[in-house]
């Protein structure tokens, strides 16, 4: 029989966030269909408020590494508190979010325990006892599903490839099983000083956005009139997105010219980034702004579900089957009626 | 200045993103068609940390660069043409497969292998480099498993900055969620970074770096060891690439206003 382990970090103010209900979401499905046996593992500074949030999820055990010492995302502590409580549960397979706290020291943990790992899955499903996994290769190019024999397996599931676990909080405290992990001082070579944080008017990426709207390089390009209108491009972006509360993705190429000191975008990053070498966002719709759509960078749109383009070339990538709607437009007329009709 | 860094930036090859993609099932598991015929290039994040590993050993006296590589040796000799003439570097070979499909953990251990090997490398100093995710497997483990390997603890996944201290200690800015950087101080190396894109746009090529460059890479080439990847427990049940080809409606002719209020009518209803 198996054994399903939800493993998850807490927050700072010691409850989960969505990813992990959403994990804890899947390896309640997968226990259910496994007929396991349920574990919950936490770690972090806090414990307690996740723990009796997740009181009713059907765990038979609730495992716990806490302590100031587990509070920062550092590799080192978070490794050995992951291991510890592998260690403890005995599981055969393990479920958690694939935030970039548990992606960065997943792998290694599999390592410690002899066991193996799968990051970015997109499905789980088990039939007869067997559990197979779906997920994409070849940046979201190529979708497969596999199965392993070894064990222990860890899962990482992608953000918004599950529902979120719902239930009821515990009517009283949850009796935790705390694991002591002892934190030399190789463990902290590293020290985590916070972070960095765009300014609330540049804060473009948005990952709860209904919207993602993704700007290409033709913002930066000669206009009809022979001129490029660069300072008006950033204007109707920002009005936009400010209007809409879209999250803002951007070409390759875009990004670059930014890198490259060229007349670009100024608050346009690499982390705006969509495609081959960017991210793959979630999110319900998509419009797309003077992109070409070609391959490279139809792949961040596999998680769009409605995608709409505006495009002066009715033969651009994005009308080969890429988007449900391209309108053959000037962007900046269209961006403009946009705004004035979203309102102030 | 900071005591010098040992280098050593792990990459494979990719099909270039621009070749259409068809997964085939072949003798030892899923492979793509034509696989040794598709244009290669070096693993796009990978190379951002080529990139950012020959910055830091350009402004740290003393410090050496090693790009281990793990590919058939012929799309290795092909991509290591152009790669060669971007920045100086010492090449160490794998030959083994660079498959998406390839299991990470036994790609680690033949790295793992193959670094242990590098004649004159100080493990004390090393900075092991590569891209947080392949273009291949894309899953952002092979270098988390090979730090294990080595023994090295002090890891940091999607690398936008190091910046060495005056003390050997350096600063790390990694990518968090929510469009934010972690950063981080570590004592110093040995450690573990998986860069995102860095802050470097790609060197121009340097027809005399290339020369000076494949005066080792060919002897590199011959010298590459075989490596071995078997499935080992790991079975692919269906590999295909999406099917959603959807009908694209083409607006044209149509005013400015009338566009714009059909785009704000999608967008506001839920």
């Amino acid at each position: 029989m198996d054994t399903i382990l939800f493993l998850a970090h807490t927050e700072e103010d010691g409850t989960l966030g969505k990813p992990a209900l959403e994990a804890l979401g899947a390896a309640v499905e997968l226990n259910q269909t496994l007929s396991g046996t349920l574990v919950a593992a936490l770690y972090g500074a806090k414990v307690q408020p996740a723990a009796d949030t997740i009181a009713s999820c059907g765990a038979s055990r609730f495992l716990a590494v806490a302590g100031e010492d587990f509070a920062s995302a550092r590799y080192a502590t978070d490794a050995a508190a992951c291991e510890a409580l592998l260690r403890a549960a005995q599981a055969t397979i393990v479920l958690t979010a694939a935030t970039s706290r548990s992606s960065r020291v997943m792998a290694g943990v599999t390592h410690r325990v002899g066991g193996c790992v799968d990051t970015h899955v997109s499905a789980i499903a088990a039939d007869s006892g067997s559990v197979t996994l779906t997920r994409w290769f070849y940046r979201q190019r190529i979708e497969a599903s596999l199965t392993r024999t070894q064990r222990p397996w860890v899962l990482l599931l992608d953000p918004g490839a599950h529902a979120a676990w719902q239930g009821q909080d515990a009517s009283g405290p949850i009796t935790l099983e705390l694991i002591t992990v002892p934190v030399t001082e190789s463990m902290k070579r590293t020290a985590v000083r916070g972070t960095i944080t765009p300014p609330a008017d540049q804060q473009t990426i948005r990952p709860d956005a209904k919207l993602l709207f993704v700007a290409g390089a033709g913002w930066t390009k000669k206009q009809k009139d022979g001129q490029t209108h660069v300072p008006e491009a950033e204007t109707l972006i920002v009005d936009f997105l400010h209007k809409s509360k879209a999250s803002l993705g951007s070409s390759k190429s875009l990004v670059e010219l930014t890198g490259e000191n060229q007349s670009a975008l100024r608050f346009m990053s690499h982390l705006n980034q969509v495609g081959q070498t960017g991210a793959t966002p979630r999110h319900p719709k998509g419009l797309s702004t003077c992109c070409h759509g070609e391959e490279p960078h139809t792949v961040g749109w596999r998680f769009i579900g409605e995608r709409r383009a505006i495009n002066l070339d009715p033969n651009c990538g994005w009308a080969r089957g890429k988007a449900d709607v391209l309108y053959v437009a000037d962007a900046f007329e269209v961006m403009s009626k946009v705004n004035a009709l979203l309102g102030p | 200045m900071p005591n010098p860094y040992h280098v050593v930036v792990c990459a494979s090859v990719v099909p270039d993103p621009l070749q259409t993609l068809e997964p085939i099932t072949g003798p030892s598991g899923p492979a793509l068609k034509n696989e040794m015929m598709l244009p290669a290039i070096l693993d796009p994040w990978a190379s951002h940390a080529l990139y950012e590993g020959a910055n830091l050993v350009k402004h740290i006296a003393g410090s050496k660069l090693w790009l281990v590589s793990m590919a058939p040796k012929a799309k290795l000799q092909q991509v290591m043409m152009t790669v060669a003439q971007k920045v100086p570097l010492q090449l160490v070979a794998v030959d083994g497969p660079s498959s998406g499909f390839a299991d990470a953990h036994q790609t680690a251990h033949a790295l793992a292998a193959a670094i242990r090997g590098i004649a004159g490398i100080d493990l004390s100093r090393l900075l092991l480099f590569g891209g947080w995710e392949s273009a291949s497997r894309s899953a952002g483990v092979t270098l988390q498993l090979l730090g294990e390997e080595l023994g090295i603890v002090d890891q940091f996944q999607g690398v936008d900055a190091i910046t060495p201290q005056e003390d050997g200690s350096f600063e790390v800015l990694e990518r968090v969620e929510g469009a934010r950087h972690q950063v981080s101080l570590c004592a110093g190396p040995p450690a573990v970074l998986g860069w995102a894109t860095g802050n470097l746009g790609e060197p121009r090529n340097d027809p005399q770096v290339g020369m000076a460059n494949m005066r080792t890479i060919m002897p590199a080439l011959q010298r590459a060891t075989v490596a071995a990847i078997s499935a080992d427990g790991l079975q692919y049940s269906n590999v295909a690439t999406p099917k959603q080809q959807r009908q694209t409606r083409i607006v044209k002719d149509l005013p400015a206003e009338d566009i714009a209020r059909d785009i704000v009518q999608w967008i506001t209803q839920e």
